[in-house]
């Protein structure tokens, strides 16, 4: 049995101009110490699957379908089950550390909190177990520093606490929504790697969400592409970037320019995104995609293919240049 | 060919008051450009790199006077834009243009996108008869992509990315020399920041710009610059032709900065070396002695705190005394 398992997710959002479709006909399941990432640009729907995991929707927020884990079903549970769930088995890192952190309080209280709440710890054990959790995610001087408030840490070391937050009640799932977007490239390397020892350590499963196709290619096992609310391909890291078969997995990676590559060429997408307000018939990328047809005006199916993988295409690219 | 601007030892520091703070207190000052130098020829484009708060905007604000710098800024081998007072400065802001990062709150809300893209022109050219000038805005509307019937819509009507072209719009309508590009598409999507490159390559191409290109990733920059500039706590680490700095960086900051730029291909990406590189950027406040790198910089010895590397001359410039490609020793595989 997988550790998480969500079928046919929907998450719509009642707007003053009707319903907004944030995520579509969703499935998707992780093992335990499993890493899944999730790509896709904004609006592309990442985001709101993770906070459906969470329980975390806006109010007019929407849900439709089963999030199970560890068999048991959590989409729509009551706030007295998630809490428990939230507080020792999935936890969430964002994207900025600044505003997940209360200012108000020294890093010690918010840290000691979960464990005197969740574990029923004492205060001294608490504190000593905040400590060895700040030197477990690298932090010098742990000890010290734990008296600290949030903004006397720079940038990297907030998303270095957040982690250890995150990692106190030993979760079974680690949910990182774009955990170092807001870092310089050399922070997102350390806190990268961090994470993956981590991972390791913990045996935790992780869903890591982000738009950096090369962040994914360096932690993932398996990548699922979203593209307007709904998942475009699926499948184990290697395959998928060695021979992306949906236009749009293609085009994303053609237009992302390599460091390493002689002059970094980068591909458009022609066409913008699509407004999730007024979505385009059938598939989200038909308007974009240079292989659309009449057929693209009905969504395919995320039909499976290959070991492992999946795709929602009426005209993959190995068959179209087959 | 004598370049178009010529920067000498630029220098930008911002006065800091402090709690407790007397009117005869000696001021402290947070030295944000520090004795930066470069020219740049007609049709070519200067990327800058570096972390946030290595200077990198600053050093473009200096240039065009909207923060107090010292130094030669030299227009043409004629003129220091330095030295000249804010109205005779004017008619120099018409040659050099800017866009910035974000690219909805760079554009007024209330302004319809033929009254943003005209206003510079009312500004710079007011000679120039109403009806002439919108012809230039509609031509400069589908010059950068932009569809004539948007041009009664307010900003907000618009994606990241077509906010972006207006932007862009704005800055060419008066046909500057130079475009100095803050950031430009780092606030949006990839397959969109794709189409901006793209789009500013080719203006660049066609209208023979000069451009200052500022980003944080280092794979757009080699994308689009002949010359690349790395910046570190306001000085310049090593700046070079953009095949030498990224194929025979010499800098151990270049080198960690390259090193730690994901490859969005498994395979390379989980076999590429790393520079380790320990801690976070100092304070710039007050900066260690000697070398500025030299906390992080995993080749630091004794003889580093002691001088100021200077970059020197030439065209490949590294301000290191123990410059050189990283050994095998000294790299760290990344997973």
């Amino acid at each position: 049995m997988s550790l998480l398992q969500i079928d046919n997710l929907s998450v719509t959002f009642d707007g003053e101009d009707g319903p907004v479709h944030a995520v579509n006909d969703l499935s998707l399941s992780i093992d335990k110490g499993e890493t899944l990432g999730i790509v896709g640009e904004s609006g592309s729907g990442k985001s709101q699957t993770a906070f459906s995991i969470m329980g975390l929707l806006a109010p007019n927020g929407r849900t439709d379908g089963s999030i199970r884990f560890g068999g048991q079903e959590i989409l729509g549970a009551k706030p007295k089950v998630l809490n428990k769930l939230r507080a020792e088995r999935i936890a969430m890192i964002f994207q900025d550390p600044m505003t997940s952190l209360n200012p108000y309080m020294r890093i010690a209280d918010q840290m000691t909190e979960v464990l005197t709440l969740h574990k029923g710890m004492s205060k001294r054990d608490a504190l000593a177990e905040s400590v060895r959790m700040l030197d477990a995610v690298k932090i010098p001087a742990a000890k010290e520093r734990i008296r600290l408030f949030p903004h006397e840490f720079s940038g990297g070391m907030r998303q270095r606490v957040m982690i250890a937050m995150s990692l106190l009640c030993k979760p079974d799932l680690l949910i990182a929504d774009e955990p170092t977007t807001a870092l310089d490239v050399t922070v997102q390397a350390q806190i990268m790697d961090l994470l993956g020892d981590l991972q390791k350590d913990f045996n935790m499963a992780t869903i890591l969400i982000t738009h950096d196709l090369g962040v994914v290619a360096g932690f993932c096992e398996r990548v699922l592409v979203m593209y307007g609310g709904r998942v475009m391909e699926q499948g184990p890291t290697e395959p998928l970037f060695a021979e992306p078969t949906h236009p749009y997995t293609r085009g994303l990676l053609a237009a992302v320019p390599r460091v390493d590559d002689e002059d970094a060429t980068m591909k458009a997408i022609p066409g913008n995104p699509p407004n999730m307000a007024a979505p385009p018939e059938g598939c989200p990328f038909r308007p974009r995609c240079a292989y659309a047809g009449e057929d693209c005006r009905v969504m395919p199916p995320l039909a499976p293919f290959d070991a492992d993988r999946a795709r929602a295409c009426h005209r993959p690219i190995s068959e179209v240049t087959a | 060919m004598s370049p178009l601007l010529s920067v000498r030892d630029l220098h930008v520091r911002f006065p800091i008051t402090r709690a407790g703070d007397m009117p005869w207190t000696k001021p402290r000052f947070l030295h944000a450009v520090n004795g930066v130098s470069f020219d740049l020829e007609p049709g070519k484009t200067l990327g800058v790199v570096g972390e946030s708060g290595c200077g990198k905007s600053t050093l473009a604000r200096g240039l065009i006077q909207m923060v107090p710098a010292t130094g030669q800024v030299m227009w043409r081998g004629e003129t220091d834009l330095l030295s000249l007072s804010p109205r005779r400065m004017k008619p120099y802001r018409s040659e050099i243009q800017m866009v910035f990062q974000d690219p909805l709150a760079s554009l007024n809300p209330r302004m319809t996108l033929g009254q943003i893209i005209a206003e510079p022109l009312r500004t710079h050219r007011p000679d120039i008869a109403a009806k002439e000038r919108r012809n230039r805005v509609a031509q400069m509307m589908e010059r950068v992509g932009l569809l004539p019937q948007m041009i009664n819509r307010y900003p907000h009507e618009f994606s990241g990315g077509q906010c972006q072209r207006i932007g862009i719009a704005r800055a060419l309508i008066v046909e500057p020399k130079l475009l100095i590009c803050d950031e430009p598409v780092s606030a949006l999507d990839v397959s969109i920041q794709a189409q901006v490159i793209e789009l500013l390559k080719e203006l660049q191409r066609d209208l023979r710009l000069a451009m200052i290109f500022i980003a944080h990733d280092l794979s757009v920059v080699k994308n689009i610059s002949d010359e690349v500039m790395v910046l570190y706590l306001g000085r310049i680490m090593e700046k070079a032709p953009k095949a030498q700095l990224y194929d025979n960086p010499q800098h151990p900051y270049t080198q960690a900065l390259l090193s730690a730029v994901p490859i969005p291909d498994p395979v390379a990406e989980r076999a590429k070396k790393i520079v380790p590189m320990t801690g976070d950027m100092p304070s710039t406040m007050n900066p260690p002695s000697g070398c500025v790198f030299r906390g992080r910089c995993p080749r630091a010895q004794a003889d580093c705190a002691a001088v100021v590397p200077e970059p020197g001359n030439g065209p490949h410039q590294v301000a290191c005394i123990h410059p050189g490609p990283m050994q095998e020793r000294e790299l760290t595989t990344a997973r």
